[in-house]
C-alpha cells in the first residue's frame, strides 16, 4: 500500500496506534496517512474502532502504542485543548452543542479567539466576532435562529450548528462523525451541500455508512475492521475488494 | 448594543431595589441590635453568592466553603486578637502581650505565623490570598486529574471536616473550639459600641455590592457563558481549545475569595470567629441558602441567604430541634419543586405579572400615538 511513499510531508500520520481496554485492543497497530486537503472517509462495521480512531487523534483517549503525527507534532502526548489549538477539528456522533445558550453564544465560544481564563474574562464581542458569526450562521442555514435557545432547535439544525462550530475554529483537519445521522432526506441534501463547501482548503476526515454519501465525497476511504485497515483506497477499489464486499458491504 | 459589562436594564432594577433595601429600608427600621444580626446573615450571603458562580454556573458543587470562611474570618480575627492582646491588656497573663488562649496553652512566645498579622496591610492581602491559594492548591489537584461532580463534593467535605479538627485540636494556636473571643478594636477604633455596628453594617454593605459587581461582570464576560458550556457539555468545551480545568480552578477561587471577604466581615460584625461556622454543617448551610435564594440568581442568593438565616433565627429560638430537619426538609422541598429557587419562582410567576401589567400601563396614555406601536411588544 505504501510502496510508492515518498519522503513528503503528510498533514496526518498515524503509525502503529494501538489502543487497548483491559486487553481489548479496539485498535490494533493501526497505520494511516492524510494529504493536506484531503477527504478521507473510513468505513466499517459497527465495533470496528471507527469513532476510536477520532477519539485518539483529537486525545480524548489515549493511545497504548503508536504514534499520531500532526503536522509533525506528536498529538500522543498533548492534552484536548492544545491538539484543538494545532488545527485539529473533532465533531461528535451526538449533536453536542450547549442547550442553554444562544445559537450566536454557541458559536462565538466556539470562535478561536480569548481561550485562556484572563482572555475570556476580557473578551469582547467586537465587529470580527460578530461579522463571523453572521457569515458562519448563514453558511449552516441558521441565518434568522441566532438568538434561538439552542435546544429549541431541530436535531437536524443541532447537527448543522455543531459543524458551524468547528468552521468557526477554522480548523486545517475536521473530523467528522456521522454528520448525516438521523437526518431527513432533505436535511441529509443539504449537509452534503454544506460539507462540499467547507472542506475546501482543509483535509477532512469522515465516519459514515451513507454509502451513497461517502462515494459523493471521499477522495480515499479506508475500511476498518476489529481495529484495523481491511482495505484502503479509491472507492471504486474498496468497494470491488471482496474482503470488504464480505464483512461490511456485502450485506 | 446598550447593554454594558456589568449588567442589562432589568439587573440594573434588580441591585438599585436591593441598594436600598439595604442601605435605606432596612436600617431605617430595624434597631442596632437586629441590624447587626442583618450584616450576621449578610456575611453569608457572600459565600452564596461565590456558589452562585461556581455552582450555579459552573456547576461545580462545593460542600466546603464554610472552609474558606473560616480562613478569611481567622485572619481578621487574629490582626484583631492581636490588637486586643497588646502588653497593657495582658499583663495579668504570665506571657503577657501575647493572645490570652495561648497563654493558657503554656505557649511562651508569638508563633512565628501569628507575626505578620500585625499588619493591617497582611491581614488584608491574607484574607483574600489565602483562602484563594488554597482553593487553588485544591481546585488543581481535583480538577487537573478530572475529579468532579460528587466526588469533588466528598472531597471539599472532607476538608471541612479536617479544617474544624485542626482548629480544634491546635488549640494553642487558634482558639481551639472556643475560637477566639473578645476582639475589641480596629486600629485603636473599637468595634464593639451601637455606632460602629452601624458603621461596620454600611460598610459591608459596600463591599457586598463590590463581589456583586465582580459577580455580574464574571457573568456577563465570556467566561461566564463558558462556565454555562462546560456545566452542560464538558468534553465540547474541552475540544473547542479551553482547559476546562483551569476554567473550573477560577470558578472555585472566585467562590473561595467572596466566601473569604465574608468571614473577615463576620469577625468584625460579630466580634468572634469560630470553629463552628467552618465545618461540615454551616458549610452545607451555606449550599442551602444559594439553593433556596436560587442558584443562578446573583440577587436570589442574597435574598435566600436573608430569609433563610432570618426564619433561622426566629425558628430556632421556638423549636431548637426541629430546626436541622426544617433546614434539611426546605433543601429537598427547594430542589425538587423549585430548582431555581426564589429567583426561580420570581422569574416564572411575578415577573411577567408586572410585566404585563407595566406593559397595560403604558399602551394606555400613548394609545393613540404611534411609538407605542413601535416599542410596545404585540398584543395577545
Amino acid at each position: 500500500m505504501l510502496v510508492g511513499h515518498q519522503p513528503k510531508e503528510f498533514l496526518l500520520a498515524v503509525e502503529a496506534l494501538t489502543v487497548s481496554f483491559d486487553g481489548f485492543k479496539a485498535v490494533n497497530d493501526l497505520s494511516f496517512y492524510v494529504d493536506e486537503n484531503e477527504i478521507r472517509v473510513i468505513i466499517g462495521p459497527n465495533g470496528a474502532g471507527k469513532t476510536t480512531v477520532l477519539d485518539l487523534i483529537c486525545g480524548k483517549t489515549k493511545a497504548t502504542s503508536g504514534s499520531i503525527q500532526f503536522r509533525g507534532k506528536e498529538l500522543t502526548r498533548m492534552k484536548e485543548n492544545e491538539i484543538v489549538k494545532t488545527g485539529v477539528g473533532r465533531k461528535f456522533q451526538n449533536p453536542s452543542i450547549y442547550d442553554d445558550l444562544t445559537v450566536f453564544e454557541n458559536l462565538e465560544i466556539s470562535y478561536p479567539r480569548g481561550r485562556s481564563v484572563f482572555g475570556a474574562l476580557t473578551f469582547t464581542r467586537d465587529a470580527a466576532v460578530r461579522d463571523r458569526v453572521h457569515e458562519v450562521a448563514e453558511m449552516i442555514f441558521l441565518k434568522d435562529r441566532l438568538h434561538m435557545n439552542a435546544d429549541l432547535l431541530s436535531h437536524g439544525q443541532k447537527q448543522w450548528l455543531e459543524i458551524g462550530m468547528l468552521l468557526i475554529q477554522d480548523p486545517d483537519l475536521l473530523m467528522l462523525d456521522e454528520p448525516v445521522a438521523g437526518m431527513s432526506v432533505s436535511e441529509r441534501a443539504k449537509t452534503a451541500e454544506l460539507l462540499n463547501r467547507i472542506i475546501k482548503n482543509r483535509s477532512v476526515l469522515v465516519i459514515e455508512h451513507d454509502m451513497k454519501f461517502v462515494e459523493d465525497i471521499a477522495h480515499k476511504v479506508t475500511v476498518l475492521h476489529q481495529g484495523q485497515i481491511l482495505s484502503e483506497g479509491t472507492m471504486e477499489k474498496v468497494k470491488n475488494d471482496p474482503k470488504v464486499v464480505e464483512v461490511y458491504l456485502g450485506h | 448594543m446598550t447593554d454594558n459589562r456589568f449588567f442589562n436594564r432589568s439587573e440594573l432594577i434588580g441591585i438599585l431595589v436591593l441598594a436600598v433595601f439595604l442601605v435605606v429600608v432596612l436600617p431605617l427600621t430595624l434597631d442596632v441590635f437586629r441590624l447587626n444580626l442583618v450584616a450576621k446573615y449578610l456575611t453569608y450571603a457572600f459565600v452564596a453568592l461565590g456558589l452562585v458562580i461556581c455552582w450555579g454556573y459552573g456547576g461545580i458543587l462545593s460542600l466546603g466553603q464554610g472552609v474558606f470562611f473560616g480562613l478569611g474570618g481567622y485572619c481578621m480575627a487574629m490582626f484583631l486578637k492581636l490588637e486586643a492582646s497588646s502588653v497593657e491588656n495582658t499583663k495579668i497573663q504570665s506571657t503577657p502581650g501575647i493572645p490570652d488562649f495561648m497563654d493558657w496553652n503554656q505557649i511562651t512566645a508569638l508563633p512565628f505565623f501569628w507575626k505578620p498579622f500585625n499588619s493591617l496591610t497582611f491581614t488584608i492581602a491574607a484574607i483574600i490570598l489565602v483562602p484563594g491559594i488554597f482553593a487553588w492548591i485544591i481546585g488543581t489537584a481535583m480538577f487537573k486529574r478530572r475529579v468532579g461532580g460528587t466526588y469533588f463534593a466528598i472531597i471539599t467535605q472532607a476538608v471541612a471536616a479536617i479544617m474544624t479538627i485542626l482548629i480544634v485540636g491546635q488549640q494553642g494556636y487558634t482558639g481551639g473550639i472556643n475560637g477566639m473571643t473578645d476582639l475589641r478594636t480596629l486600629k485603636g477604633w473599637d468595634i464593639r459600641p451601637d455606632h460602629a455596628k452601624i458603621v461596620l453594617y454600611f460598610f459591608e454593605v459596600g463591599c457586598l455590592f463590590v463581589c456583586i459587581m465582580i459577580a455580574q461582570f464574571v457573568r456577563h464576560s465570556k467566561l461566564g457563558r463558558i462556565l454555562v458550556a462546560m456545566r452542560e457539555k464538558e468534553d465540547r468545551v474541552r475540544f473547542s481549545g479551553y482547559s476546562v480545568a483551569n476554567f473550573k480552578i477560577f470558578a472555585f477561587c472566585i467562590a473561595a475569595m467572596f466566601a473569604a471577604i465574608g468571614g473577615a466581615m463576620f469577625a468584625l460584625n460579630v466580634g468572634f470567629m469560630s470553629p463552628s461556622f467552618v465545618g461540615i454543617v454551616p458549610s452545607i448551610e451555606m449550599v442551602i441558602y444559594t439553593a433556596v435564594g436560587g442558584r443562578l440568581s446573583i440577587l436570589g442568593a442574597i435574598y435566600g441567604t436573608l430569609l433563610v438565616s432570618f426564619a433561622k433565627t426566629s425558628l430556632s429560638e421556638t423549636f431548637p430541634e426541629l430546626w436541622l430537619f426544617g433546614l434539611g426538609g426546605l433543601f429537598i422541598a427547594v430542589v425538587l419543586a423549585f430548582p431555581n429557587g426564589l429567583a426561580g419562582i420570581w422569574g416564572d410567576y411575578v415577573q411577567p405579572r408586572i410585566d404585563r401589567l407595566i406593559a397595560s400601563r403604558k399602551s394606555k396614555p400613548d394609545g393613540w400615538t404611534d411609538s407605542s406601536v413601535a416599542d410596545g411588544a404585540p398584543a395577545e
